[in-house]
């Protein structure tokens, strides 16, 4: 079970990452998406992985899970939930106003001399429909 | 137990949700409870500085639940004085934007930013490390509304960029406070601060790793290189009266540092002592430099600003790097003068900016605007603040943090860096105030948006230059209340035993 999770964590974290570096929102929207979810799984790892035991200490149960994890998971996940939200209203506003969904900012200054020295780069950061 | 610890958290959280939902259609309404409570928040602040600065910290149990089991507000000179810092630039942010009518450009702005004074203040005060999470987060979540306020493609896509930096940095806030959790099974803070040097040998890697982890999400908000990138995009469109209340945001960055890694990973912690050092310094170093060499590149006011700020947050944690009592004292009066002073110049720019016209802030020639003389003036003195030039504060923030430095092994690298990087900003400044104010004069003609401006704007701007001024006069009491700060800091016995109680101490 610990390789099942730690693998699950390591696996969510390596996509998130990649995710979390393209050059277009939505892909890192979905990037943090999935790195939240492995944090929230490695938080709940952190009080270590028990089975079939209560989360309190009882004299009918041999051992116990230790609760707090899990209630700084459920924090974590309405944070994350709502911080997601947030930015996906964002981005698509950005899409709407700037008629592009790039990550990078560009200069009003620089998005000219980019336009003149390299259109092709520029056609390729219009997304289709809107060109 | 007194209650008023809870109150610069409570009012602005009450406030907040009250202006939305009760105010929402009345502007005028919506100032005058904005103003009331940034007034009451600062006369709340004076409040707590007057009972902190007695000695004894004060724990103030949420629930009445004992630490480590419930979660504690802790008071002492320290946060109070944080706290008395943010409730002086909320009033001074909140006049200026009434007086200048940012509020009108957009919606909520009151409502946002009440919470956003909850959330510094939150974490300013609490002893909890996952509760130190929960208040950034709520900290980031306003910032958010407030740096999009206005709106506009350019601010809603440094926006975007903002926000995914802020929530990347979150993520690892949480990956650190887990795997602290995972070795020692605490997260308040004194509780860890005893539990940390009992940490045993094969565990000892791992909490490093979550202690490091720590210090890069506090460099995330302290605007650190090299993960500072994120600032200058932001600030610079962001909103004036945001970015000058952002002043303190990335002071909440500098304050955790200061609290984790003195407390929990300070001189009491074994073989974690002082684990932060080796890697801040260089950091620190790196950003002073960063900072002011993009001062010089900067090609518009607002981002010559910015930059300069990154490089006040360059001084200001080398001095916390060294990490001795004496530069942690200049570290903070550092850190009292530069949020003055890059609060003052986001709001003078903004001030120049509006009566530029069409120049806006690029550094260009450009017709003569209204009020030049008496913004050049102010200007001057805030570039002389946070340049480090006498006889302002930043010049003996720098002068104290340098002496500090003189028993280090690094004086000489730091000591040239800072001078080095001083003349920098200096020239940065001239050329920027030169070619905007003195050419400019030149220039036949007026600026196209010549008109009357009101001076109230002005004023709170002035008032954040009075406070270098001020805070310079007073610079000997003030220096005493930082001595007795940061002696505290580095003897956090008192600390410990008033959060845990004094049975706890002496287990260790």
């Amino acid at each position: 079970m610990e390789f099942l999770v730690a693998s699950g964590v390591g696996v969510m974290t390596a996509a998130g990452t990649y995710l979390l570096l393209r050059g277009r929102t939505f892909p890192v929207i979905i990037g943090l998406a999935l790195l939240s979810y492995a944090i929230n799984v490695f938080l709940f790892a952190t009080g270590r992985l028990v089975i079939d035991q209560p989360p309190i200490i009882s004299e009918s149960a041999t051992g116990y899970t230790d609760p707090l994890p899990q209630a700084l998971v459920l924090t974590a996940i309405v944070i994350s939930f709502g911080m997601t939200a947030v930015i996906v209203v964002l981005a698509l506003r950005a899409y709407l106003e700037s008629g592009t969904d790039a990550v990078d900012i560009d200069e009003p200054a620089d998005a000219e001399t980019a336009t003149a020295t390299d259109p092709a780069k520029d056609h390729a950061r219009t997304p289709r429909g809107v060109a | 137990m007194s209650h008023w610890i809870i109150v610069p958290i409570v009012l602005p959280a009450m406030m907040a949700p009250f202006i939305v939902l009760a105010l929402r259609h009345d502007l005028l309404l919506q100032r005058v409870f904005s103003l009331a409570a940034a007034a009451a928040l600062l006369a709340v602040a004076i409040g707590l500085v007057a009972s902190a600065s007695g000695g004894t910290p004060e724990v103030y149990k949420l629930g009445n639940w004992p630490a480590p089991f419930g979660i504690v507000l802790v008071l002492d000179r320290l946060s109070a004085l944080m706290v008395l810092l943010t409730a002086i630039l909320a009033v001074v942010v909140v006049v200026y934007t009434i007086s200048s009518n940012w509020d009108k450009r957009g919606r909520h702005f009151h409502a946002l930013f009440q919470f956003q004074l909850m959330g510094v203040n939150g974490a300013f005060l609490t002893g909890d490390v996952f509760n130190l999470f929960v208040f950034f987060e709520v900290l980031l979540i306003a910032s958010y509304g407030l740096m999009l306020h206005g709106g506009g493609a350019e601010r809603v896509r440094a926006g975007v960029q903002y926000v995914v930096v802020n929530l990347a940095g979150s993520t690892l806030f949480l990956v650190a406070v887990g795997t602290i959790y995972a070795v020692t099974g605490t997260l308040n803070m004194a509780d860890l601060a005893v539990k940390v040097p009992l940490v045993p040998e094969g565990d000892q890697a791992l909490l490093r790793v979550g202690g490091l982890l720590l210090l890069v999400v506090f460099a995330v908000k302290a605007a650190l290189v090299p993960i500072h990138f994120w600032l200058p995009g932001t600030y610079a469109n962001a909103p004036a009266p945001v970015a000058a209340l952002f002043a303190i945001m990335t002071k909440v960055g500098a304050y955790s540092i200061i609290r984790v890694f003195t407390l929990a990973f300070g001189g009491n912690a074994g073989e974690d002592a002082w684990l932060a050092a080796d890697w801040l310094l260089p950091a620190a170093l790196v950003t002073l430099i960063v900072g002011n060499v993009g001062v010089l590149g900067a090609r518009g006011m607002t981002r010559l600003i910015c930059f300069a700020l990154v490089g006040s947050m360059g001084t200001l944690l080398t001095g916390v790097a060294l990490f001795t009592p004496a530069a942690t004292a200049a570290a903070l009066f550092y850190l009292i003068h530069s949020t003055f002073a890059a609060a003052a110049l986001f709001l003078i720019n903004d001030q120049i900016v509006e009566r530029r016209g069409s120049a806006g802030d690029r550094l260009a020639t450009a017709p003569r605007f209204a009020d030049a003389g008496l913004l050049a003036g102010l200007f001057f003195l805030g570039a002389i603040g946070i340049a480090g030039m006498p006889p302002l504060t930043g010049f003996l923030g720098k002068l104290m943090v340098m002496d500090a430095a003189r028993d280090s092994e690094s004086m000489a690298t730091i000591w040239t860096v800072m001078l080095v990087t001083s003349l920098i900003t200096i020239v940065g400044f001239a050329r920027a105030g030169s070619v905007v104010f003195w050419k400019s004069t030149a220039i036949p003609g007026a600026a196209d948006a010549q008109r009357r401006l009101p001076g109230l704007p002005i004023a709170a701007a002035s008032v954040m230059v009075a406070g270098m001024v001020a805070l310079a006069v007073f610079a000997g009491p003030v220096t005493g209340y930082l001595e007795a700060t940061s002696a505290a800091l580095y003897d956090p016995a008192a600390y410990i035993s008033t959060v845990l109680g004094p049975e706890r101490l002496a287990q260790q």
